[in-house]
């Protein structure tokens, strides 16, 4: 045990936690229950609250990070907690699969991704990350051992998946990976101008393309420019890797933030001026072109430490998925709210997720648009725009990504998950978060 | 820039070895390295160390990243010199893999252990155990290596913490500087010949030996491991990681030792 100070992505607090490592899948029931009440904590690159405990115990279980086997035939990976995303990607593209699913950034554990339930790109597509787990070993703080699946044990498997770390520690997982050409896509950036022509193209790009993503400039007013991008897996056997995807590239340090500035860079002297750069930039790879998994799927991860940008007060993120029906005009309120303040970045994330249901009880994904935006912590000017932005949530019958909130008020939680009540019948009772407390009132 | 082009820029640079042994294979950093030094294009690694339950699960691990390479496990006692010398007679002596290898093969000498400075200095047994196991018993793997091996590269894993005697570490620390001895003694017995001797001096890295220091200033194990092993593959003499500390080191062992004294780390 160690006390430390610990912060989530977001860098909004930095409070001490006893940080107890976990070492083994058989020692860790007896650490829980010694330790306990606690929190499990992966990379902590979920933004706000949700893998936090300030001043109590913090889990890490991140050196439990082995392959123990893998199916060259079917694809299915059974690995401990730990493992990076990004270690499942490199390993096994060499040998033709890779995740179905996969978030933003490939420095998250395989925990985490589950915990979270994170999706991608492709969800209309693929789903959600749990939708290819297979199966799910827990150990609970009372030194219970739960296996859980789609087909076994499905109701701890629909809390468990998205379950904010509440359920039980992840000690082991199978995950079906999925058969890819090799590690390229092949990727196009097309400008769009308005939100109409965003859902126009979305649509007509879903039909042909596995990956979908757009940024976009929140900035403009009216204008509501931006660049979609599209992609599907594509067999490219005489490229060379890229310089980070070289053995020694890929681990040694890249460039990276190297200190927090006083003030946030991103402000709103610079915003706009950011805005149009990274449109520019962008305008200037439009059209099709051979890339590979990294820079696509993980442009952010190019520069490290890239949260430390928004200055000592830490930075927030708000995530939002709308139901379609109303989804065009809620996006355009919360825009016109954003643009108002001035306030924002040159983070903007707009996509249309599928109609797959999610399997997870607080999952997050549904069918609708999402849209995401991150925001310098100015304090109370920041907090009242993010309330706006609630309302219009609220209203339009929408949710928040619990992975990036820190503020959500209970109302909208309950509202945007319905199934909370069911979910506590799950909740490990010697398991507890900022969030939980906060949100589950434990 | 083709595949093998790459290799030889910044980071790939030196030769990757086709067979790697590691002495202490357990440690966070050594598990690292030979995952780097697989994935680079090495297809035999002989993991090497007290604990079979612990080396199994990361040859398992391997097994499944680098389905082509050929993983193997040694359980032996790393101390006792007459079981250091058989082991390396074992996979470097006449006729075994290692010494068919030649030039392609590395050895990694890893373990070591960090007990408590109050520990050890409240008992000359700790002491004498620190010294023994993270000074004398390397020191002698190493040696071992320079009297069996005929042509490749022996590593091992000294510390920053050997460059100067300091209050909070210092029994530690003389076992290091006990290994930096030698690794220059025996750079200079073999200069001229096949086999290079690389003494690394990791900083402070986040790994099992480190989870009671505060986290703020350890550096990830993965980036550690990828400076030691572009500096091993160079057979470079001496490898700071991240070199950074090479400066740091440098200015405190120039601090003047009234001066030094005074400080209070
Ligand atoms: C640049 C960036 C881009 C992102 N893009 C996306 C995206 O596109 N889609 C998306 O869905 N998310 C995205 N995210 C969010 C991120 O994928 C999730 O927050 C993810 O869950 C983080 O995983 P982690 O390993 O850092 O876990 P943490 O953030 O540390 O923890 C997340 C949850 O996992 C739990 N947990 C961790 N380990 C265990 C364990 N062993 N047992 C039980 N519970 C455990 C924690 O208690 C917590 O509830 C992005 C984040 C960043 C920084
Ligand atoms: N982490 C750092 O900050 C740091 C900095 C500078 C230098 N180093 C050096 O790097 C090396 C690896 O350390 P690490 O950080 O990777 O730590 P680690 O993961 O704790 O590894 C320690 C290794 O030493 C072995 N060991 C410990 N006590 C032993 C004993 N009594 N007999 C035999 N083997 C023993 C362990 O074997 P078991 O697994 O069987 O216990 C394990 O292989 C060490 O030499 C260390 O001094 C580390």
């Amino acid at each position: 045990m160690t006390v430390a100070r610990v912060s989530s992505w977001g860098r909004l607090s930095d409070a001490e936690h006893s940080v107890v490592p976990i070492t083994s899948a058989a020692g860790a029931g007896a650490i829980l229950a010694a330790t306990a009440p606690g929190i499990a904590r992966g990379m902590e690159r979920s933004y706000g609250d949700v893998a936090l405990n300030p001043g109590g115990t913090l889990w890490d279980a991140r050196s439990l990070n082995r392959f123990l086997a893998f199916d060259a035939e079917t694809g299915i990976l059974r690995c401990e907690p730990g493992v990076l995303l990004r270690d499942i990607q490199a390993t096994f593209s060499r040998q033709g699969w890779m995740l179905a699913v996969t978030p933003g950034t490939s420095v998250v554990t395989v925990a985490g991704a589950i915990a979270n339930d994170v999706h991608g790109k492709n969800h209309a597509t693929r789903g959600t990350f749990a939708d290819h787990v297979l199966s799910v070993n827990l150990v609970r703080t009372d030194g219970a051992v739960i296996v859980c699946g789609p087909a076994s044990n499905r109701e701890w498997f629909e809390a468990t998946c998205g379950g904010l770390g509440l359920t039980g520690l992840i000690v082991e997982a199978s995950i079906q990976l999925k058969k890819v050409p090799g590690p390229w896509l092949l990727a196009e950036n097309i400008a769009y101008q308005s939100l109409g022509e965003f859902f126009e193209l979305s649509d007509a790009s879903e039909a042909e393309f596995e990956y979908v993503v757009s940024w976009i400039d929140i900035t403009t007013d009216g204008g509501r420019r931006g660049i979609l991008s599209r992609a599907n897996p594509t067999p490219s056997p005489h490229r060379a890797l890229p310089r980070g995807a070289t053995v020694l590239g890929g681990v040694r340090s890249g460039p990276a933030i190297p200190f927090v500035p006083p003030f946030s860079l991103v402000n709103k002297a610079t915003l706009p001026a950011l805005n149009r750069a990274y449109y520019r930039m962008q305008h200037l790879s439009l059209g099709s072109s051979v890339v590979h998994y990294k820079p696509f799927f993980y442009p952010l991860d190019a520069i490290q430490e890239w949260n430390r940008a928004y200055g000592p007060r830490g930075f927030f993120q708000h995530q939002c998925v709308l139901p379609r029906s109303v989804g065009a005009s809620a996006v355009a309120e919360i825009l016109g709210h954003v643009a108002a303040s001035g306030q924002g970045s040159f983070l903007g994330v707009l996509k249309t997720m599928g109609s797959r249901p999610a399997l997870g009880m607080l999952s997050y994904p549904r069918e609708g648009v999402n849209l995401t935006i991150d925001f310098p912590n100015l304090g109370d000017s920041t907090l009242r725009l993010l309330a706006r932005l609630d309302s219009v949530v609220s209203q339009a019958g929408g949710r928040l990504y619990l992975a990036k909130d820190a503020r959500m008020p209970v109302s909208l939680f309950r509202a945007g998950y319905p199934r909370w009540e069911e979910f506590l019948q799950y909740k490990d009772p010697g398991m507890s978060s900022e969030m939980s407390r906060r949100l589950l009132g434990s | 820039m083709t595949a093998t082009d790459s290799r030889k820029s910044r980071g790939n640079s030196g030769a990757w070895p086709t067979d790697v042994v590691v002495v202490g294979a357990t440690s966070a950093i050594a598990e690292q390295c030979t995952r780097l030094w697989l994935e680079g294009g090495a297809s035999t690694a002989l993991l090497i160390g007290r604990d079979e339950e612990k080396l199994t699960r990361i040859a398992t691990d391997l097994g499944v990243r680098f389905p082509a390479a050929a993983v193997t496990t040694l359980v032996a006692d790393l101390v006792s010199p007459a079981s250091i010398s058989a082991t390396v007679a074992g996979f470097a002596g006449p006729g075994t893999f290692g010494a068919a290898s030649g030039a392609g093969l590395t050895v990694l000498v890893a373990h070591g252990s960090m007990t408590e400075q109050e520990e050890s200095q409240a008992s000359l047994d700790a002491a004498a155990s620190v010294l023994e196991i993270t000074g004398v018993s390397p020191s002698l793997w190493i040696e071992a290596c320079a009297d069996t091996m005929t042509a490749g590269t022996i590593s091992v894993l000294g510390s920053v913490a050997g460059d100067r005697g300091r209050k909070k570490n210092y029994i530690y620390g003389a076992s290091k500087a006990l290994i930096e001895a030698m690794t220059e003694g025996l750079q200079h017995r073999l200069a001229g010949s096949a086999l290079r001797v690389v003494l690394v001096k990791p900083g402070p890295t986040a790994t099992p030996m480190t989870t009671a220091l505060p986290q703020a200033g350890l550096a990830p194990v993965e980036a550690v491991a990828g400076e030691i092993v572009a500096g091993v593959n160079a057979g470079r003499p001496v490898v700071y990681a991240p070199l950074k500390w090479k400066l740091i080191m440098a200015v405190v062992r120039n601090i003047p030792t009234p001066v030094f004294n005074k400080l209070n780390f």
